[in-house]
């Protein structure tokens, strides 16, 4: 694929610039070295690459033209909300074309008497959390950089978060959406009712494509009420299989809870060292777990998690009594990842998921393959959901400890499959795990998703090679 | 061809190469960073300028003039850096860079006059701000007499701004020799600082006021040199060397327990900036630098840690006025004090204390920043002056001259007659 800057020598890339100029704005267009360089990354650890330009839509028509200009010239493009994807889903391609969504960042719509509503995709996912909240709604879905992402990332990329367990992903919250073709035809799938069976299901097939088969322009997302009260307690392990047991039998005992969160002994020290919230430093495993609901369904759910916790071997169960000793629990597992990042430069946070019954054997696994490879491995996440995210922690620049890190991800990606999981739970495929899909999947759903793609976009414009490589 | 080595530069930056390492591009930066919030281009927030300093390393650019606008766009606040899961050392690596780029590139004509040519020659920039301060009714004419500011009787630069002018009386000219012991023993030098100096007096005033009711002797050295910030943040680090060898001989650090300033800039300089970019100076300089540095304290935190802190003797009783407090970015998120500022504030029975929302949310000032950028500069204080104004105050404090300036330019510009002070100010009149 020509870049851009090769193009201008022989084609006609000014008048390209010129068009984009045109129909967004000259502000609104950026080509200097500089800008393209800082839109030439992600979160993914993972080497950058240089776009030839990048774009700022402010009004959705603009986006559709803008796309439907990318497919006329078969300029590779990327969509692009606040660029904290962590598997490389918003590294442009070569010399292609990144489009911001950031100015397309209206709440429409919040319709308290259907519980939905309706946002641009550059809308932040926690300013529309806090919006939904001051109507007394909610919407659910956290991802870890929800402070910053955009939920039409979040739609793109099926994002999860801590609350995984009792309320689902991004996945279940999205009830219709409209997007662009490659041609820049709005298409719409989904409706503002509860339910639809109008037509093929089409969000289902976007949610989570990582910006391979269409450019969102409107979704419509499902709300419901807050719960009314909530309580966490902090159960302290000798023995990381209590831990992981104890999970199980919450779950086995038909407890939902909002979270479940695991952390290790690694991890507890590291977030210790760095946050003294006056972790039990000498504990194997913690588990950190809060419930939600009816103030009475509450009070029984807590008792009988802390029940179950002492009976599976739990060292000690710490209740929170107030609002402030619940922000302390929850302050302890918002450090986790901040305080394993201090230790080594580079971080690389997996995000390998298994069945939740299988967890203890996950938990084993990892350890086992942190000592075979000789990494350092801190390990937390979400257990109740069997989503861990072991973290490895290295430097980048020591090309011989970083091929010890490539191998224990292939690893641990064998395990969790031979597991019966996945290879990611949240984080998305995009370019750093596409090579892996078909140990997961098979030739034929790769081929399959394949066609799919190739009579969507036809010049293979849309993120090329994420996902499905190509 | 660029008239640049860029594989002389890429050395030279490869120094920044461990701390820019700590960055994994996670993106937080973008929640809290205000320039980002105006401009939401990539290249103003943190995560980008160190992606452009790394690009400078791996040899990205034909040219570093690119790199180095962005690297100035930023107002140095520290937001970031706050609130930086994996805790670069954004401050730091930034205004290395700027050195870099600066000793690389050559300062800026304009920079060069006015910090080799007076700010590093404090007798000179004291008298050419006098000759300023009478001149300066030529240029301006009052624009609200409230506030106390001005704005340009003509056209020129900085005209459709709304300044404080030089007071027509400097701190330093009115304490001369100023040295007293007080009656607790304790005994501070005061660090004056060019603004509270040359266009806040009152501020100095009131700083001797409180220290002198809580018993507190002083030391006022005279000529008095400029911390070194506005030239360190332009990358000018000869400047910058030269003032803080020349307040060194101003302050022998033997002479007071603490050194007292009133500025959150210059304490944050002080205590943070001077020991990190100490450099060139000699052992004998870095250890009186290193006393120095810590002895460097807030007026309010050392009211507060200190002292008893005395408050008037009978509370006032009557009508009271409603009182909020902006946090300087460097008092509260370089030195973690906010607490402080607001019990001396307390302090004062003739205020009741309202917070503002977003109180520890940038001015916008960012000292030369508002000089190069003021469209965003002005933009992200509207933003403060929206959060004052609804919070309903009448007086708004602060605990630097710096803030009050760019607070007083957005108030009178939308004819809000709130009144702008400096927290001791508040408590020095409770006093009284």
């Amino acid at each position: 694929m020509a870049t851009l800057d090769e193009r201008e020598n022989y084609m006609d890339g000014n008048k390209l610039v010129n068009k984009f100029c045109e129909l967004l704005g000259k502000e609104n267009v950026f080509r200097d070295e500089a800008d393209r360089l800082a839109y030439s990354y992600d979160a993914a650890v993972l080497d950058a690459s240089l776009p030839s330009i990048v774009v700022r839509p402010t009004r959705s028509e603009a986006l559709g033209q803008a796309v439907r200009l990318c497919n006329e010239n078969a300029l590779p493009v990327t969509i692009r909300g606040s660029g904290t994807n962590l598997s490389g889903g918003t590294i442009p391609s070569p010399g292609g074309v990144v489009i911001l969504t950031t100015a397309l960042n209206q709440i429409l719509e919040i319709n308290e008497e259907d519980l939905y509503a309706v946002v641009q995709p550059g809308v932040i996912t926690a300013k529309f959390a806090a919006a939904v909240e001051s109507k007394g709604l909610f919407y659910p879905p956290d991802p870890g950089s929800q402070a910053v992402s955009t939920l039409g990332g979040n739609v793109a990329e099926n994002a999860g978060g801590l609350r995984g367990l009792r309320y689902g992903v991004t996945r279940d919250y999205v009830m219709g959406l409209e997007f662009f073709d490659v041609n820049g035809e709005l298409v719409k799938s989904g409706a503002r009712t509860v339910k639809c069976v109008t037509g093929y299901n089409l969000g289902g097939l976007l949610v989570g494509s990582e910006g391979t088969l269409g450019v969102f322009d409107k979704i419509i997302l499902k709300l419901i009420p807050m719960p009314a009260a909530r309580k966490a307690m902090m159960a302290v392990f000798s023995e990381v299989s209590k831990a992981s047991e104890t999970v199980s039998a919450i779950i086995a005992n038909r407890i939902v809870p909002v979270t479940l969160e695991f952390m290790d002994n690694f991890t507890i020290r590291a977030v210790e060292d760095f946050a003294h919230v006056g972790l039990p430093v000498e504990a194997a495993a913690l588990l950190l777990i809060e419930v939600d609901g009816h103030p009475a369904q509450v009070e029984e759910d807590a008792a009988r998690v802390e029940e179950l916790c002492r009976q599976m071997g739990a060292m000690r169960v710490h209740v929170a009594q107030d609002a402030q000793e619940r922000d302390k629990v929850w302050e302890a597992r918002r450090a986790a990842l901040s305080a394993l990042s201090r230790i080594k430069p580079t971080t690389v946070l997996e995000d390998a998921t298994v069945p939740r019954s299988k967890i203890p054997e996950m938990i084993r696994s990892i350890d086992e393959i942190s000592r075979k490879f000789q990494l350092t491995v801190g390990t937390f996440g979400h257990a109740g959901d069997g989503n861990l995210h072991p973290t490895i922690l290295t430097d980048r620049r020591d090309k011989e400890e970083w091929t010890r890190v490539e191998q224990a991800i292939d690893a641990i990606f064998d395990r969790a499959l031979a597991l019966g999981g996945t290879l990611s739970g949240e984080h998305g495929i995009g370019i750093a795990k596409s090579k892996y899909l078909e140990k997961e999947t098979s030739r034929a759903t790769i081929l399959y998703s394949r066609r799919i793609k190739a009579a969507l976009d036809p010049k293979n414009i849309l993120n090329p090679g994420k996902i499905i490589g190509g | 061809m660029s008239m640049y080595d860029m594989k002389k530069l890429a050395a030279l930056v490869k120094e920044l190469e461990d701390q820019l390492v700590v960055c994994m591009r996670c993106g937080m930066c973008q929640a809290v960073c205000p320039v980002f919030a105006e401009t939401g281009r990539e290249a103003d927030v943190a995560r980008g300028k160190l992606a452009l300093l790394d690009g400078l390393i791996q040899e990205m650019f034909k040219d570093p003039k690119g790199v180095n606008e962005r690297m100035m766009r930023c107002l140095l606040c520290g937001s970031c850096a706050a609130n930086c899961p994996s805790g670069v050392k954004v401050l730091d690596i930034f205004l290395k860079a700027r050195a870099i780029l600066v000793g690389y590139m050559g300062l800026h004509p304009a920079k060069r006059i006015v910090f080799r040519g007076m700010l590093s020659h404090p007798r000179l920039f004291d008298s050419l701000v006098k000759s300023a301060s009478r001149l300066q009714g030529i240029f301006v004419k009052p624009a609200d007499d409230f506030l106390g500011t001005s704005c340009g009787r003509f056209s020129f630069p900085l005209a459709d701004r709304h300044l404080k002018t030089f007071a027509p009386l400097s701190f330093h000219s009115s304490v001369n020799r100023f040295n007293t012991n007080g009656a607790s023993g304790l005994k501070v030098g005061f660090f004056v600082g060019c603004m509270i100096d040359k266009i806040y007096p009152n501020i100095g005033h009131a700083v001797l006021n409180a220290l002198e009711h809580n018993g507190v002797g002083v030391l006022v050295p005279d000529e008095q040199g400029c911390c070194g910030i506005p030239a360190l943040s332009s990358g000018d680090l000869k400047t910058f060397h030269k003032l803080v060898r020349y307040n060194l001989e101003r302050f022998s650090p033997g002479g007071f327990d603490c050194l007292v300033t009133a500025c959150a800039s210059c304490t944050s300089t002080i205590k943070l900036l001077w020991p990190m970019f100490a450099g060139e100076l000699s052992d004998a300089e870095k250890s009186r630098m290193q006393e120095l540095a810590e002895k460097t304290i807030d007026i309010s935190q050392f009211l507060v840690e200190r002292t008893g802190l005395v408050t008037a003797a009978s509370a006032h009783e009557g009508e009271k006025a409603l009182l909020s407090y902006h946090d300087p970015c460097h008092l509260k998120k370089s030195l973690g004090i906010a607490a402080q500022p607001r019990r001396i504030l307390r302090a004062n029975s003739r205020y009741i204390f309202k917070e503002m929302s977003e109180a520890d949310r940038c001015c916008g000032c960012g000292g030369s920043f508002n000089l190069q950028y003021y469209g965003i500069s002005a933009s992200i204080g509207k933003r403060k002056r929206d959060s004052i104004v609804k919070s309903g105050c009448s007086t708004v404090a602060t605990s630097c001259p710096a803030c009050m300036l760019q607070i007083s330019d957005m108030l009178s510009q939308a004819g809000k007659r709130i009144e702008v002070k400096h927290a001791i100010e508040i408590y020095a009149d409770s006093l009284e």
